[in-house]
């Protein structure tokens, strides 16, 4: 007989007598204008899918041109335009929304034991405006193009670009409101939904992290609306905000969009970070270490994160004790960040560690994060920040934040919850091979791009000194390695949808609500409402081995 | 140790007074986060190998969380993140705080294109010839968008902002040819807009001088353009009407204005009261002065910057 390895934190739904959410309907009706929160973040999937793929060709073909220092292969206009697609498209329109809204939409009821969010048809519509927003986002992409960055500098984009510059604020600007949505939607949903015993310090670190990233969506969006709003008047109106010669003060736009961007680039980690607790945990069939500690690092950072939009601009001309405060509080916002990479280090101890494919992702993750924000304390000693910003080694800093740690934690919970969305198992050696190459082709990427900037190699560069040549082309290569690990998960999750094996309900023996649901789960996710008496995460990994020594035994019995 | 990296090219130039103490940071942060990222690396790995699933390694589960653990390692970051701050800050305040004997040379940015003006009057585009071990200030301008001087071999950088005076200041310190970039992006041609900078022994300093001809002076393009453009009709004693404030030690002095706000008349508060007279309206005054935004370019309000800070006395200065 199994040994029960470890239990969720309710029993074990009965079988349901609704279909699986995937079989609840068929037609194109059923989800477009589906309410099911399971579907929505089925949609969500595939959109972001798409535009990744949009921003990721951007970043292929910028990788091309800067495998020689001439600009020979693009013009420097379109290359100006590439690398204001790669990062309008990445940040808005893929990594913003890329696991709040696909993993999040798709398991934040299911965690809390909640037939679906607090608001469904807000959350269709959230769907809605970022497509719409997304959708005219490309059409100024492709028609005609527009060249400012996606930080929109004034008065370059306010009174010197040329292109769709409105067009691209507008998508920007309306799938805002998406964000918006979604961010008070899961709000009121964790607030009000969580089912009978489910107490704040019961919840899952991912519910956590998504709560902590729900209130900067709210907070810090608006922001951006207004700021946007504002550029786009100038623009058109020619009223004088931005621009000097308006009467205007360029650095005041600097500083509305940082205040908004900063805290986005927190938007970007949190849920990766609360992926990573999530899979760390199940993987080391360890409980959590210093799960207050985490969870309350998480508020941490989204309250800290809104006072340190400063250190984007210590030679922007800002005064010296603006920029001082800035960087004293953009050390004490790291803090938070540490001791969620000793938290998760400390759970390994006396583990039963099993290196599958999530567990390697989230090791990339805290990897690559590490990396990015130990040299995110370079940036944030005004000093040194001086000589390395605008360079290189803010381009890779950043992606070491957001594609090391976001992406990585993206594709990692992908994996997790693969079966529980689709019912079917990933190929388990493929997916971690898969893994390794994400991670020795980001590395390969990005680790020379650090030097590069400490070189002095200013980044937004189409072609640059010989110099520089040799770390580009290092760079360019790990990035094609990149593209191609990138894509691979693509074909084999889809060959998964027909040809994995059958996940069952729990595969992985986890603790949270979802895993007692069957996989898919059904419409209304769960029967009977599951009442909670104990805390997340109550892995036992001597049980673990107990079990795992009984199943081998068993199995050379049978061989005998 | 710093010069073994430099021996493998790891490391860029060093030319200024400031890079020394940017590169010593640089590598005291990458021994420290190396340190610590070593750290974590070094403890997953054992703990997978320790702790994998069949290992001998103790397999227990966890009862209760260590307070005291998360204290320890919250205050240690926290020491360690202010140590950082503090050692940085100090150099960040020394790289604001030009010395007063400074060199000052005029930098209006422009798409895509640096042009420099010395006092003596001599223009450069896209280059800058420089005395070693003379401290230099830059007054910076920007005539359209932003852009940003940046010449890696100084360790030093500071945006070129339009309706802005900016300054960033070092002192060049070895001999050579350096890269000059445009940091901040600013269009179509951003990544051409670099250039050279030259650091020469007095001697080559001198030839380069006198290879120019004679221009008049920074000072004295300033005065021209004052009386050209009518300025001395009001700011001057013997004008036919006094109607604007004296500008004798005008710079570097407190200004009170009409709403009895103090300001201090620096680079800043000059080049506003060229562009938006009605910014800061000195008190005591009619509020008739016109704009001269789209009547002088950046560089001629430099200039006439420059001839009105020669009005003050060394005394009122700052």
């Amino acid at each position: 007989m199994n040994a029960r390895i470890s239990h969720p934190q309710a029993a074990m739904q009965p079988a349901s007598d609704e279909p699986n959410y995937l079989r609840a309907g068929y037609g194109w009706r059923s989800w477009f204008l589906t309410t099911d929160h399971k579907r929505v973040g089925i949609l969500y999937m595939i959109s972001i899918t798409l535009f990744f793929l949009v921003g990721g060709a951007a970043a292929s073909l910028m990788r091309m041109e800067l495998a020689t220092p001439e600009g020979d292969l693009l013009t420097s206009t379109l290359y100006n335009k590439l690398f204001t697609i790669h990062g309008v498209i990445m940040v808005w329109f893929f990594l913003i929304p890329s696991i709040p809204t696909v993993l999040g939409n798709f398991l934040l009821p299911l965690m809390i034991g909640a037939r679906d969010v607090a608001f469904p048809k807000l959350n269709l519509a959230s769907w809605y405006l970022f497509m719409i927003g997304g959708v005219i986002a490309l059409y100024a992409s492709i028609a005609g193009g527009v060249d400012t960055g996606w930080t929109f500098y004034t008065p370059y984009s306010s009174a010197y670009a040329n292109g769709h510059v409105i067009l691209m604020i507008l998508g920007i600007f309306i799938s805002g409101f998406g964000s918006i949505a979604t961010g008070i939607n899961f709000i009121v949903t964790v607030h009000k939904m969580r089912a009978p015993g489910l107490t704040w310090f019961r919840l899952p670190l991912f519910v956590w992290a998504l709560y902590a990233t729900s209130i900067i969506l709210v907070l810090a969006t608006p922001v951006l609306a207004m700021t946007m709003a504002l550029v786009a008047l100038e623009r058109l109106a020619g009223i004088g905000i931005f621009d000097p010669t308006l009467g205007g003060d360029p650095l005041l736009f600097q500083h509305l969009f940082w205040f908004y961007s900063h805290p986005a680039v927190y938007i970007m980690i949190l849920p990766g970070m609360g992926v990573t607790s999530e899979l760390i945990s199940c993987f080391s069939r360890q409980r959590i270490f210093g799960y207050r500690f985490i969870a309350f690092s998480s508020l941490a950072i989204a309250i800290l994160g809104f006072l340190v939009w400063g250190h984007h601009m210590f030679v922007s001309s800002q005064s010296v004790y603006a920029g001082l405060v800035f960087s004293v509080l953009s050390f004490l916002v790291s803090v938070p960040s540490a001791i969620k990479v000793f938290n998760w280090t400390t759970t390994l101890f006396r583990g039963s560690i099993r290196l599958q494919t999530p567990l390697l992702y989230a090791f990339g993750f805290v990897g690559l994060f590490t990396i990015g924000g130990l040299t995110g304390l370079f940036l944030a000693a005004t000093a040194v920040d001086v000589h390395v910003t605008d360079t290189y080694f803010i381009v890779a800093h950043f992606h070491y934040i957001m594609v090391g740690g976001m992406v990585m934690a993206y594709f990692g919970g992908l994996h997790f919850w693969w079966p529980k969305i689709t019912g079917r198992m990933y190929p388990e050696a493929i997916g971690k091979l898969n893994a390794l190459l994400v991670f020795f082709g980001f590395n390969l990427t990005f680790f020379p791009q650090f030097i590069l900037g400490y070189l002095g190699m200013p980044r937004r560069y189409h072609s640059y000194p010989e110099e520089f040549q040799t770390l580009n082309v290092l760079s360019s290569a790990g990035a094609s390695m990149l593209a191609v690990a990138y894509l691979v998960p693509l074909l084999y999750l889809l060959w998964s949808l027909r040809y994995g094996r059958p996940a069952g309900p729990n595969p992985y023996q986890a603790t949270g609500l979802e895993w007692t649901t069957p996989s898919p789960p059904p419409k209304h996710n769960f029967v009977i409402t599951p009442i909670v008496t104990e805390e997340p995460y109550q892995y036992d990994p001597a049980a673990a081995e107990a079990a795992e020594r009984h199943q081998e035994k068993k199995e050379l019995e049978h061989v005998r | 140790m710093i010069d073994l990296l430099f021996w493998i090219e790891f490391a860029p130039e060093r030319a200024s007074n400031l890079a020394e103490s940017v590169d010593f940071l640089f590598y005291a942060l990458l021994l420290i986060c190396g340190g610590i990222a070593f750290a974590v690396f070094a403890l997953i790995f054992g703990f997978c190998i320790r702790y994998y699933q069949g290992s001998k390694g103790k397999h227990q589960k966890r009862t209760g969380s260590s307070t005291k653990l998360e204290i320890t390692w919250m205050l240690a970051a926290l020491i360690l993140f202010l140590g950082i701050f503090v050692s940085s800050a100090v150099v960040y305040i020394q790289m604001s705080q030009p010395p007063d004997d400074a060199y000052e040379i005029q930098i209006v940015g422009k798409q895509w294109m640096w042009k420099a003006q010395h006092p003596n009057g001599r223009r450069e585009v896209n280059e800058l010839h420089l005395l070693v071990d003379q401290p230099v200030r830059l007054l910076m301008t920007s005539q359209d968008v932003i852009h940003s001087f940046y010449i890696p071999a100084f360790r030093t950088k500071q945006d070129a902002v339009p309706g802005k005076t900016t300054q960033q200041w070092f002192t060049p310190t070895r001999p050579g040819e350096y890269h000059l970039f445009c940091a901040e992006y600013c269009g179509m041609d951003h990544s051409r807009m670099i250039g050279k900078v030259h650091v020469m022994e007095a001697a080559d300093h001198e030839r380069w001088l006198e290879e120019t001809a004679e221009t008049p002076s920074l000072v004295a393009t300033g005065q021209q353009l004052f009386i050209e453009h009518g300025c001395a009709g009001c700011h001057l004693p013997d004008a036919d009407q006094q109607q604007g404030p004296l500008l004798q030690n005008v710079y570097g002095s407190r200004v009170v204005l009409s709403d009895q706000d103090v300001v201090m008349a620096d680079e800043q508060y000059l080049y506003d009261a060229i562009m938006l007279p009605q910014k800061h309206l000195v008190a005591g005054y009619e509020p008739i002065m016109p704009t001269y935004q789209n009547v002088l370019s950046s560089e001629e309000v430099l200039q006439l910057i420059a001839y009105i800070k020669s009005l003050s006395t060394a005394e009122t200065a700052p």
